[in-house]
C-alpha cells in the first residue's frame, strides 16, 4: 500500500487513536486537565469533525476551533458589500462556491442570483479571467478572499489579466494571514491554549520557518500536520509529547509537503502584487498588516478602488461567530444553534461555509 | 501528474483527472504527486518522506503500545 | 443550413404532423392510434400505479446515455421501486426553437429503445416548442403506468434489526454530469448509470420475501433519500460509512471537487430495507443481475420509533445525516 493510502487506513487510524488516547491519559495524569489545542485551519476544523475524531477524542483532547475559515473571518460589514457589489447590471460577479449562501445583512448573493443578477462559482480564480476575456463589454469581479494558501493564486489571475491586456477584470481583495491572527488572539489572552495543530496548506506556501514566533515569544508550542485521519492523529500526539517534554517547541509533521522556507515562487508571485494592509475582522476588529492588497500600481485590477460601494451598519442579529471564531464557545453554546441557525437558514458565515465551524458540527457532529 | 506543458498539467486522482496549473511548482515531472488548490499545484509531494513518516509513526505507536505511565 | 426546429414545428400545422408522423410515432410503434386524441388500453387488475417527472438534464447527451433514455429508466424505477410492474409511459417534449433535428432523433430513439428494454409502451405524447432563449434545448415529461403486484412494499412493517442494502456503487451519475459540462475541468471515465432497474426488481419481489420498501436514490444522493425514508416512517437507520460502494474515480473526483458522494444522483440504482432473514437471498439475486452486481449491505434499521439517518465512520463514532441543503450541484436529471 501506498503511503498516501495509509494516511486514511482504517486499521492504522484506529491504532493511531489508541496511541493519543494513551499519550492524553499521560497528559492528564501530570497536569490533572485534559490538553487544550486549537486548530487554525477550516480544513482541519473539517477533517476532524468527518472523520469523526474529534469526537471520538472528546473526553481526551479539547480541541478549539481557530480563526480559520477564509468566509467566517470576513466582517459584516465587507460580506454586505460584496453581495451589493454584484447587484447591478452590466457586471458578472465570480466567487468561490462558499460565498453564495453567506447571508448579508439583507440576503445572500443566492438571492442576488435568482433575482437575475450573473453571480457565478467558478473553481478557479483563473476561470474568472476566461469569463472576462469572453465578455468584453461587461465588468467582471473576482471576490478574492482566502489566506495564504489561496492568495498567491488571485495573484496568478490577475497576471493572467495583465498579459492578456484585459481591462474589464479586476478582484475584490478581502485576504486573510494566519500569523496577524494567531498573534491576536495569543495577545488578547482571552482563550487558554497548551498548543496549536497549525495549518498544512497555509504552512505549504509560507514554511516551517514561519511559526518561530510561537515558541520565542509566546513559548507556545505547534505541530504543521496534514489532514488525513493518521496525520491528524499523529499531530496531536506528537504535539502532547511535545508538551510533556516541557520544551516549547514547533514540529513539521507534514513534511512531505512543507519545507522549511515554503513555495519560493508563490511567496515571489504574492511580493510582487500585494502589500499588508489592516483588515477588519469579524469579532476581533482591524488588526495591523493582517491582509493583503494589491499595490497601487495594480490599480487596475483593484475592485475596491474601480467600484464605490457605500454600506449602511450591518443588521444586528444574535449570531456569535466572532466569539466562535476566537475559541472562546462552541457552536453548541450559541442560541440559534440549530434552532434559527441551520444550513439552509443561516445567520452566520460560520454555519454555510464548507470550511466553518458551526457547519462541521451541524453536519458531522449531531446525533439528534 | 500524467502531462505537462509550460503552466499546466494533467493530473490524476484515483483515476479521475484533471488539467491544473503548474506556475508554483515549475520542478515538477511527469510521475511526481502534487499537492491542488483551486486548480493550482501548490507543491510537489515528497514520496521519500510521506513513507518514511509512515514507517516512523508506526514505531511510535508501537512503542507506546505498552502500559500507561 | 441544419435540420432544425422551429416555431412552426409546434404550431399544430403540417410540420407539426410529420414530426409526430415520422419521428415520434414510428419511434414508438403506433400508426393504430394516430387519429385519436387519446390512447386507449386495457389493464386487467385493478390497483394502478401512476408516477409523473420532468427531465431537464444538462447536458442532453452524456457518458453512459441522455435525456431520453433517462426519461424512460427514470420514470420506469419509480413505478419499480413502488412495486408495480411498468406497463405504458407518456411523453411530453418541450423543444427551444432551433434545437437540431438530428439530436431530437437521437434523444427519441433511445427512449424507444429504452422503453422495449424495459418492457413497457410510450402510449401518448405531445410537443411544444418554445422561442428561442426560452427554454434549454429540450425537456421532456414522462408519466408512467404500472400495475401492483400481490407483495405490499410500503413499508409499513418494518422493524429493528431490518437491513439496509444498496445495488451498487454511488455518485456515478452525478459525476458523469458534472464531467460531461466540462465546466468544472473534470476528465473521468466514469459513465451514468442511468438504467431501468424493472426486471431485477420485479425478480426481487418474486423469488423473496420480506422486503419492506425501496428506493430509487436519484436527486439528492443516497442521503437524502435514506433521511426522506427514515422521516416518512419513523425508523433510525444506522449506515456503516465504509460499506457504502464508491467507484476510485468517484471517489477521486470527489477529493478534487468538494462533492460528497453520499449526496450525488443516482439514476440506476435501489435501496432496500429487507428483513435480516432475507439479506443472503436478496444479494444473490441482485449479485446476478449485471445492473445489482456490486450490491451490499450498507447499514441495518436500529429503532422504529425516531425518524434519524445515522452513518458510522471508520472510528466508530456515529453522526447524523441531512437532506441535502443547497449544495452547488449543476441540472443532474
Amino acid at each position: 500500500m501506498r503511503a498516501m493510502d495509509l494516511f486514511s487506513d482504517t486499521d492504522l487510524t484506529l491504532q493511531s487513536l489508541q496511541a493519543v488516547i494513551r499519550v492524553a491519559e499521560q497528559f492528564k495524569e501530570k497536569y490533572k486537565r485534559a490538553p487544550v489545542f486549537m486548530e487554525v485551519c477550516g480544513s482541519h476544523t473539517m477533517a476532524f469533525a468527518r472523520s469523526g475524531i474529534k469526537k471520538r477524542l472528546n473526553d481526551h483532547v479539547e480541541l478549539i476551533s481557530g480563526p480559520g475559515c477564509p468566509v467566517c473571518v470576513t466582517d459584516q460589514k465587507s460580506i454586505d458589500a460584496m453581495i451589493t457589489l454584484g447587484e447591478s447590471p452590466n457586471r458578472i460577479l465570480c466567487t468561490f462556491g462558499d460565498m453564495m449562501r453567506v447571508p448579508g445583512s439583507r440576503h445572500s448573493l443566492m438571492t442576488a442570483k435568482a433575482a437575475g443578477n450573473d453571480i457565478r462559482v467558478v473553481y478557479s480564480p483563473l476561470d474568472s479571467v476566461k469569463i472576462a476575456e469572453e465578455n468584453p463589454d461587461k465588468e467582471i469581479i473576482f471576490l478574492g478572499i482566502g489566506f495564504e494558501t489561496t492568495i498567491p493564486i488571485l495573484t496568478l489571475a490577475i497576471r493572467e489579466a495583465e498579459k492578456k491586456g484585459i481591462m474589464n477584470y479586476s478582484v475584490w481583495m478581502t485576504t486573510k494571514l494566519v500569523e496577524p491572527a494567531i498573534r491576536a488572539l495569543l495577545d488578547a489572552g482571552e482563550v487558554k491554549l497548551d498548543g496549536f495543530l497549525l495549518p498544512g496548506h497555509v504552512s505549504v506556501v509560507m514554511g516551517e520557518e514561519k511559526y518561530g514566533f510561537l515558541p520565542k515569544e509566546y513559548g507556545m508550542s505547534g505541530v504543521i500536520s496534514g489532514f488525513e485521519p493518521v496525520q491528524l492523529l499523529s499531530g496531536m500526539y506528537k504535539l502532547m509529547a511535545l508538551l510533556l517534554e516541557g520544551k516549547p517547541g514547533i514540529i513539521n509533521d507534514y513534511q512531505s509537503v512543507v519545507t522549511k522556507k515554503g513555495n519560493r515562487f508563490a511567496q515571489e508571485m504574492m511580493d510582487r502584487y500585494l502589500t499588508p494592509f489592516g483588515e477588519e475582522w469579524r469579532g476581533m476588529g482591524v488588526i495591523p498588516d493582517s491582509g493583503l492588497v494589491l499595490r497601487d500600481r495594480f490599480s487596475l485590477y483593484d475592485a475596491k478602488k474601480k467600484f464605490q460601494i457605500s454600506m449602511d451598519q450591518p443588521r444586528k442579529t444574535k449570531c456569535r461567530c466572532g466569539e466562535i471564531i476566537r475559541g472562546l464557545i462552541k457552536p453548541e453554546e450559541c442560541v440559534l444553534f440549530n434552532k434559527g441557525c441551520t444550513p439552509l437558514n443561516p445567520i452566520g458565515p460560520c454555519m454555510v461555509s464548507t470550511e466553518g465551524t458551526c457547519s462541521a458540527h451541524y453536519q458531522y457532529m449531531r446525533e439528534d | 501528474m500524467i502531462t505537462i506543458t509550460e503552466e499546466q498539467a494533467l493530473v490524476d486522482v484515483l483515476g479521475s483527472q484533471m488539467y491544473v496549473g503548474i506556475l508554483f511548482v515549475p520542478e515538477v515531472k511527469v510521475g511526481d504527486y502534487v499537492l491542488l488548490h483551486a486548480g493550482q499545484a501548490m507543491t510537489v509531494v515528497d514520496e521519500t518522506y510521506a513513507n518514511e513518516s509512515i514507517k516512523e509513526w508506526r514505531e511510535i505507536i508501537r512503542e507506546s503500545d505498552g502500559p500507561v505511565l | 443550413m441544419k435540420d432544425v426546429i422551429s416555431l412552426a414545428h409546434g404550431e399544430g400545422g403540417e410540420l407539426t404532423h410529420r414530426l409526430i408522423e415520422d419521428l415520434f410515432a414510428n419511434a414508438f410503434c403506433h400508426h393504430d392510434q394516430l387519429h385519436l386524441d387519446a390512447a386507449v388500453v386495457t389493464c386487467e387488475k385493478k390497483e394502478i400505479a401512476v408516477t409523473t417527472d420532468s427531465f431537464v438534464v444538462k447536458p442532453i447527451f452524456f457518458p453512459g446515455g441522455d435525456i431520453g433514455k433517462l426519461s424512460v429508466a427514470g420514470t420506469v424505477n419509480d413505478l419499480a421501486v413502488s412495486g408495480a410492474s411498468p406497463l405504458f409511459l407518456t411523453a411530453g417534449f418541450i423543444l427551444e426553437e432551433g434545437f437540431e433535428i438530428r439530436g431530437l432523433k437521437k434523444v427519441v430513439q433511445s427512449m424507444a429503445e429504452e422503453a422495449k428494454h424495459a418492457g413497457v409502451r410510450i402510449i401518448a405524447g405531445d410537443t411544444k416548442v418554445v422561442e428561442k432563449g426560452e427554454a434549454d434545448g429540450l425537456f421532456i415529461n414522462t408519466t408512467g403506468f404500472g400495475v401492483l403486484g400481490s407483495k405490499k412494499v410500503n413499508g409499513s412493517n418494518v422493524k429493528e434489526g431490518d437491513v439496509v442494502i444498496c445495488s451498487g456503487t454511488i455518485g456515478d451519475h452525478g459525476i458523469a454530469i458534472v464531467s460531461a459540462r466540462e465546466k468544472l475541468g473534470l476528465l473521468t471515465e466514469v459513465q451514468s448509470d442511468c438504467a431501468s432497474l424493472n426486471h431485477m426488481i420485479d425478480r426481487l419481489l418474486s423469488e423473496t420475501d420480506g422486503i419492506r420498501i425501496m428506493r430509487d436514490p436519484t436527486r439528492g444522493g443516497l442521503a437524502t433519500t435514506l433521511v426522506e425514508l427514515c422521516d416518512n416512517l419513523q425508523m433510525t437507520v444506522e449506515l456503516q460509512e465504509r460499506e457504502i460502494p464508491v467507484k476510485r474515480e468517484v471517489e477521486g473526483a470527489c477529493d478534487i471537487l468538494g462533492f460528497d458522494p453520499l449526496y450525488l444522483a443516482n439514476e440506476g440504482k435501489v435501496v432496500i430495507i429487507a428483513d435480516a432473514t432475507e439479506e443472503e437471498r436478496i444479494l444473490e439475486i441482485l449479485g446476478k443481475d449485471p445492473l445489482g452486481r456490486q450490491a451490499r449491505t450498507i447499514g441495518e434499521v436500529t429503532s422504529v420509533d425516531k425518524g434519524k439517518l445515522l452513518l458510522k465512520t471508520p472510528v466508530g463514532t456515529t453522526r447524523r445525516m441531512d437532506r441535502l441543503s443547497g449544495m452547488l450541484l449543476p441540472r443532474i436529471c
